[in-house]
């Protein structure tokens, strides 16, 4: 893997040498795919017919390497190898051979469902694949049909494999001694794509492409990015969000050795103070030395203290309707006896991701070029050009390789990149890097929101839920972003509801609402999103009434499913089935817990043996069986599942909360904000996939939901206590 | 401004910085060796994990003025090491990383282990492992990649 930076300049000259064709794929079929996350494109509107020039995507190289770009960020998911998968296994290339890039932010590599080019919502497989066939089996076609011509042969007589089209009378080429002929072939307008049956590398264990790099060290991050003459610049955030400066009493800083510039700018609430200096290490001292007194008189000074209770009171009431069925009235005719009245309260979380956030520009007055591992290419882009005065097709953007994100790179409001845009446009002409060190992370916001749930139950003779009053509090992670308008609909934002308002639980009278109170904390998507607070309600209750009922918490579950969902039912005999050897066995003092969840289109049933060491979880192991539809690369779900659970216990970690007193968040780094590390992460994690012939959906996010209830529910048959509020301070 | 001469992977080099600044970025910035990653700055993430004389040290919490004669051993290195391969080979063939950030730091506690104790129990592995953070969570292949990485130094 190289680095993106001259990317634009390798394609513009390998366009002679190389493969080049122009086609229209048209995008249509994608539109029948499994989509739950619809964003930029208008509701009820299809995607134009898209046109995928193949030369964007495949460069077939003299020497017989295969160059496939990647529309989307590659940030631990795996998309850089299963994505020339699906390309190369339509176009046969000899795999060995196969390279891949990310791609510069362009039209051609948005998302064809999305409109924007962005990683979300588990969309990159469900939303490429048919893109990335096409793609695969177009070029294919045309060195076919370069070889047809030279061997004046009929298209039917030959076959490819491995890279090499063969024809009749043991002729045969490579693709690279096709590739100058296949050129000039038309591209069709359609093309025939494999039978699933025919797959070569769809549906095998293929290893990432990107391992050996990020094993020894030469693989380049954003943050390792080093342009000549380069500065690195840190920014004094107000210690309460939107604050301003009052004063600032910059001396101290401007006499580090190396401090170059020290200014005040815009942020996207408030003002900061930039500090630009040659090395990160001064730039860091000189931010130490700043004397800022700041005027925090004009904002909201939020307390997650006082928003709990606050929370707690807005939850006695109904808030805005997500979905009403049944009768709500059916709960006067449930015994007293027979009723439950729960509250839940999630914190917010920070996603720190591995890499601290970090953006490159340069702006020369009448364009620009910026580096960043971005999920929002597009938004950010637009951002960056927003603020220098430019047009987003002025600012050239570089896909970098991040190190992790979950989310905390697709920001609406790109107030990172804006922020680099500030003091970029201060320092015309050199490229200066913006570094948001870890406790501007932990502390800078854009937290998945704080929640209480409030959720009344009536349990009907037969021992399942037959009325569920269910009320959400936290704040709207679209309200006042572009996609406000496609995802907020009556007042409720979809992302805080999903995972219940959807439930595949048959609950005959059910009515789930929100209260969206507005809050001086900036929230933002957190891998699942919506999932991580609502499975864990749902889960954890439907546990509780099994356990009521006496009944088998896998068999309760299969009994309340509707019938309609298989992607709950295939995975739940699955689980059922690889984890029986085991769940049946379990030694004194070990407890089982399970789960099941669907969300982004893949279905997850998860078992999980826990005990008490220490006085926290100890997950000895976990058996997972999911449904995504067709499995692209096997291996790579695998992977995401068996580390995405352990993400997922973030949710169940001691410190795994961010609170503010007074405006001002509490903790700065990994010290008081603690993910989990090996030890409480699970020892063991088996996968098991359901065979399937559905469009694939998702497997990023598909992970984190089911773990913490799994293991919570686990707990609760230790100690005989329900949990009820994250983080699980003490058990 | 201090000048600082330092052993790295086995070659002498030079710098002249403040001597408070942390030996992670004299590696990464003064001599352009950007294996070595930058997580939290406080020794609580193990992502700038290193080699001081031969043990696992977090470089971002250690000033250069203290590096002192020791030599210093980055993942740039591990490449020619053959316990350094073994465990990069293992950690290839068991599809360990995701993001990879982390995984410097990882393989550099993972190889001082291993050095130390060749047939690391798993709890052995705990408590070598136990201060680099993962956040992508890739745990349980790390685990595996480690004893696989055992075996195959027998």
């Amino acid at each position: 893997m190289t680095t993106t930076i001259n990317f634009a300049n390798k394609l513009q000259h390998s366009r002679r040498s190389f493969l080049r064709v122009s086609a229209t794929a048209a995008g249509g079929l994608l539109v029948s795919l499994y989509l739950d996350f619809p964003l930029a494109a208008q509701e009820g509107t299809q995607p134009q017919p898209k046109v995928y020039p193949p030369d964007a995507f495949v460069q077939i190289k003299p020497d017989g390497k295969i160059l496939i770009i990647v529309n989307r960020l590659e940030f631990g998911q795996g998309v850089q190898t299963s994505l020339p998968m699906i390309l190369a296994d339509e176009l046969d290339a000899d795999w060995s051979q196969v390279i891949a890039e990310l791609a510069p932010a362009a039209d051609v590599y948005k998302d064809p469902l999305f409109g924007i080019q962005m990683v979300g919502g588990s969309g990159s497989i469900a939303h490429s694949f048919q893109q990335y066939r096409e793609l695969g089996a177009k070029t294919r076609a045309m060195l076919v049909a370069a070889a047809v011509e030279q061997w004046k042969v009929r298209p039917d007589e030959c076959h490819t494999e491995a890279s090499v089209v063969h024809g009749p009378g043991g002729k045969s080429a490579t693709y690279a001694e096709l590739a100058e002929g296949a050129a000039k072939q038309p591209v069709p307008a359609t093309v025939r794509l494999k039978h699933p049956s025919r797959f070569r590398l769809v549906g095998t264990r293929v290893r990432r492409l990107d391992s050996r790099p990020k094993c020894d060290g030469s693989l380049k991050f954003g943050l390792d990015l080093d342009l000549p003459g380069m500065k690195t610049a840190l920014v004094a955030h107000p210690p309460v969000f939107g604050g301003r400066v009052k004063s600032l009493d910059d001396t101290a800083a401007r006499g580090v050795a190396g401090v170059r510039d020290v200014f005040e700018i815009p942020l996207v609430k408030g003002r900061g103070v930039a500090v630009v200096a040659d090395k990160f290490w001064t730039a860091k001292q000189a931010r130490d030395r700043l004397k800022i007194e700041w005027d925090l008189s004009a904002v909201e000074h939020a307390d997650t203290g006082q928003l709990s209770a606050k929370y707690k009171e807005l939850a006695r009431t109904p808030g805005n309707v997500a979905v009403s069925r049944g009768d709500q009235k059916a709960m006067d005719a449930i015994a007293p006896a027979n009723r439950m009245v729960v509250e839940y309260e999630f914190p917010y979380l920070a996603h720190a991701p591995m890499e601290p956030l970090n953006t490159t520009i340069r702006f020369d007055g009448d364009r620009a070029e910026t580096w960043a591992g971005s999920q929002f290419q597009t938004v950010d882009q637009m951002a960056i050009a927003e603020v220098l005065g430019l047009k987003p097709e002025q600012v050239t953007f570089y896909t970098e390789m991040a190190g992790g994100g979950f989310g905390r790179r697709a920001v609406p409001d790109s107030h990172v990149q804006r922020e680099a845009a500030a003091i970029a446009k201060r320092l015309r002409g050199t490229p200066v890097k913006l570094v948001w060190t870890r406790e501007d992370d932990v502390q800078g916001g854009y937290y998945r929101p704080m929640h209480v749930h409030r959720v009344e139950i009536g349990i009907g003779q037969d021992g399942m839920p037959a009325v569920w009053r269910h009320v959400i509090v936290g704040q709207s992670i679209l309200r006042g972003t572009p996609f406000a308008a496609m995802l907020v609909k009556n007042g409720v934002d979809e992302t805080a509801v999903e995972g219940t308002a959807d439930t595949h639980y048959n609950i005959p009278n059910f009515h789930v609402s929100a209260h969206h109170p507005a809050v001086n904390v900036p929230v933002l998507w957190w891998r699942s999103v919506g999932h991580t607070h609502n499975a864990f309600v749902m889960e954890t209750l439907i546990d509780e009434l099994a356990t009521r009922a006496k009944a088998d918490p896998i068999a309760y579950r299969r009994r309340l499913l509707k019938d309609e969902a298989g992607k709950l039912h295939r995975p739940l005999d699955l689980m059922d089935e690889k984890s029986a050897a085991w769940r049946t066995k379990l030694p004194k003092g070990h407890a089982l817990g399970v789960s099941c969840h669907e969300s982004f289109g893949t279905g997850v049933a998860c078992a999980a043996d826990v005990s008490i060491e220490n006085k926290r979880p100890k997950i000895h192991r976990v058996t997972i069986a999911v449904d995504p539809g067709i499995a692209v690369n096997p291996l790579t779900i695998e992977s995401q599942f068996q580390a995405g659970v352990a993400f997922g216990i973030s949710q169940l970690m001691a410190k795994g909360a961010i609170t503010l007193k007074d405006g001002r968040v509490e903790q700065r780094n990994f010290d008081g904000y603690t993910p989990p590390y090996i030890i409480d992460a699970p020892v063991a994690v088996d996968v098991h996939i359901v065979p399937s012939s559905e469009a694939p959906a998702g497997c990023g996010e598909p992970p984190v939901p089911v773990i913490s209830p799994a293991v919570v529910n686990a707990l609760a048959r230790l100690t005989g206590k329900r949990y009820r509020s994250l983080p699980l301070v003490s058990i | 401004m201090e000048t600082y001469q330092l052993t790295v992977n086995g070659q002498p080099k030079e710098v002249a910085v403040d001597p408070s600044t942390p030996l992670l970025w004299v590696l990464r910035e003064e001599l352009k060796m950007t294996g070595t990653k930058y997580g939290c700055g406080i020794a609580a993430c193990g992502a700038c994990t290193v080699h001081l004389g031969a043990v696992a040290t977090r470089s971002c919490v250690v000033p250069v003025s203290l590096v002192g004669k020791r030599p210093i051993v980055t993942i740039e290195a591990m490449a020619e090491d053959p316990v350094g391969r073994a465990v990069q080979d293992a950690w290839v063939s068991h599809d360990v990383v995701q993001c990879g950030y982390c995984q410097s730091g990882q393989i550099m506690s993972a190889v001082a282990l291993l050095k130390s104790t060749p047939r690391p129990t798993e709890a052995n592995i705990e408590e070598s492992m136990g201060g680099n953070l993962c956040r992508c969570g890739t745990y349980v292949r790390i685990r595996a990649a480690i004893k696989a990485a055992s075996q195959q130094l027998k």
